[in-house]
């Protein structure tokens, strides 16, 4: 209970220091962080489904681009009654499935929603027909493939390669002022904050439990008369409405969304940010997301020529040497500093 | 078929051209502990794995209790209408406590939702303590599952399938791996169960088997062979032919 407690208190401060970094930091540094932080989002999410169910998916980038376009689509109608991009492709009105993204209030609740649904669709047959492991994996690769194809196919409707960019402003409130930017990066910190504390919930009660023993032993479970396969439907879809939701929140912080955030490359550095941290602690992930991005950030700042090498090696050193990642590696040194004999938790599959 | 819990018909399995059973009839009646034997690949645990659901048959009927249709159903379901499964190998989920495993084997609150919401009752956590402690695991209920012995876990397991309360438990080679004193435990504590509800073991160590069989069933070659008291089978020229003459197979796995 003890240790309970201290981690709460570190989850309060870290929160509070997230809260009034505004204060200190440039325009441009704050604005990078809620990017960051967004992407500590779908990090939490993909610990929910890979470090917690066991399941790795290669397609993350997909249901956050998803939710991305959502509010892209609001955003971009927010800026012109007929996007530019639909102009030059020879549209003269807006296509009727992009009429209701004008009011935020459709735009928002369907960039969580069309993730899920879209989970929901792969998800009940891959499942049911007991794909599972490298296969899994594969196929969400697939998907992210193909959907960043079809995007980019699409261009009178989606803006092609370009994706949707130039927007003016949200709410009313102007995208270029520093002030916008500030409460963006606000509801960034919140979303983070309420979807940590709700996953952190979730994974102690005893459907947190139940994903674990999908995860540790699928075969046994069913066999005490539990559905695996709507738990796993049901967590993959949870897991994209979350990653949809850091999506709708990245899009008006960068000012762009485009086919390259859903592709392969994205979707596998998104399941990098969860293996540094280390899996299945939540923690781990936000850490992962964090760290990972700052160190591409600052790398590609310093060594612009250089910098996917070093995050290849970060990779590859956290593989070989923290299977754990940051936070196992911590608790490790934790453990040989109380002395305490302590045998490691068996290594989980992937 | 007067009160059987398995009656099963003219049953097949194929796998990939290999008949794993061969047109299998083979019934249990309630409340009875039968023991199934025969050289490896004799087709005792696919048989097993057609009770519990893992494998569908090609032909022929399972039924449970006079009225289940065991092909149709899914695994999840057959577990739900009474048919408990022991795997051959321990399989616990190690990463929970041993407290942990027992909770997600009662039956109560199995779905997405109803999980979410689930707290365990005081009546559930005497009972998972109850028989915690008859397969002697209580002190160790905080413990994970993976750092247990493999003994312990094979009783974890054991007492999860009992939680269940199922009217059919099938066990897979209960005692392989185990130590002469976790055998008889194990022996005691499957006659205990058994005296509650309806159990096919299957086992190779027919020292195990003599001392805790009445009726026993012998497979060979994916087809029953044999069936009656372990004295009966012992001595049909049969079943030494194929199986107990070869004294090697038996001896190794009695030393195991």
């Amino acid at each position: 209970m003890g240790t309970r407690l201290k981690e709460n208190w570190i989850y309060l401060i870290f929160a509070i220091v997230l809260l009034l970094l505004p204060l200190v930091l440039s325009e441009f540094r704050l604005n990078l962080l809620g990017k960051f932080l967004t992407f500590a989002i779908v990090a939490i999410a993909i610990d929910l489904i890979w470090g917690y169910t066991g399941i790795l998916s290669l397609g993350h980038g997909v249901f956050f681009s998803l939710g991305a376009y959502c509010m892209g689509m609001y955003l971009k109608l927010q800026a012109e009654s007929l996007p530019d991009f639909m102009m030059w492709s020879g549209l003269e009105e807006v296509p009727w499935f992009w009429k209701p993204f004008q009011h935020f209030w459709v735009a928002l609740p369907m960039a969580v929603l069309i993730p899920a649904i879209f989970a929901v669709i792969i998800g009940i047959p891959t499942f049911r027909a007991g794909i599972k492991g490298v296969y899994f994996s594969i196929l969400t690769q697939a998907l992210a493939l193909v959907v960043s194809i079809f995007f980019i196919g699409q261009q009178p409707y989606t803006g092609g390669t370009n994706g949707i960019t130039n927007f003016r402003d949200i709410f009313g409130f102007s995208l270029a002022e520093a002030s916008t930017m500030k409460v963006l990066y606000l509801i960034t910190v919140l979303a983070l904050i309420v979807i940590f504390v709700l996953s952190k919930w979730l994974v102690n009660t005893k459907t947190g439990r139940i994903l674990i023993a999908i995860r540790d032993g699928e075969n046994r479970l069913r066999f005490l008369g539990y559905n695996t396969s709507t738990f796993k439907v049901a967590i993959f879809a949870l897991s994209a409405a979350i990653a949809g939701l850091a999506g709708a929140l990245f899009v008006p912080q960068v000012g762009i969304i485009s086919p390259s955030m859903m592709g392969i490359l994205p979707s596998v550095e998104m399941a990098i940010w969860v293996a540094v941290g280390g899996r299945g602690t939540l923690t781990g992930a936000v850490i992962g997301a964090l760290v990972v991005n700052s160190a591409k950030s600052y790398l590609s700042e310093t060594f612009p020529d250089l910098w996917l090498y070093f995050l290849g090696a970060l990779f590859i050193g956290v593989v070989l040497f923290f299977p754990k990642g940051i936070v196992g590696a911590f608790a490790r040194l934790k453990r040989q500093d109380s002395s305490k004999r302590y045998l490691l938790t068996e290594g989980r599959e992937v | 078929m007067a009160d059987t819990i398995i009656y099963m018909e003219g049953v097949t399995v194929t796998f990939s051209g290999f008949k794993a059973l061969n047109d299998v009839s083979f019934y249990v009646e309630k409340g009875e502990l039968r023991f199934l034997i025969g050289p490896n690949g004799a087709g005792k645990t696919t048989l097993l794995d057609v009770i519990c659901g893992k494998v569908r048959p090609d032909k022929g009927r399972v039924i449970f209790k006079d009225k289940v249709e065991i092909p149709r159903l899914g695994e999840h379901k057959i577990a739900r209408a009474g048919i408990s499964r022991k795997f051959q190998t321990p399989s616990v989920f190690s990463n929970l406590t041993v407290f942990e495993n027992m909770e997600l084997a009662l039956k109560t609150n199995t779905g997405v939702f109803s999980s979410l919401v689930h707290s365990i009752s005081k009546k559930e956590r005497e009972h998972i303590n109850s028989v915690l402690q008859d397969v002697g695991l209580y002190e160790k209920a905080s413990e994970k599952a993976g750092h247990l012995s493999h003994g312990e876990k094979q009783w974890l397991e054991i007492a999860m399938t009992v939680l269940q309360e199922p009217e059919l438990l099938l066990v897979d080679e209960p005692v392989a791996g185990m130590t002469a004193k976790e055998r008889i435990k194990t022996g005691e504590l499957l006659l205990t169960i058994a005296s509650q509800r309806s159990v096919i073991v299957v086992e190779h160590d027919m020292d195990f088997v003599q001392r805790f069989s009445k009726k026993v069933t012998v497979l060979h070659e994916g087809q029953v062979i044999c069936e009656g008291s372990f004295e009966y089978v012992k001595n049909d020229p049969v079943v030494i032919d194929v199986y107990l003459g070869r004294g090697g197979e038996v001896q190794n796995n009695a030393i195991n």
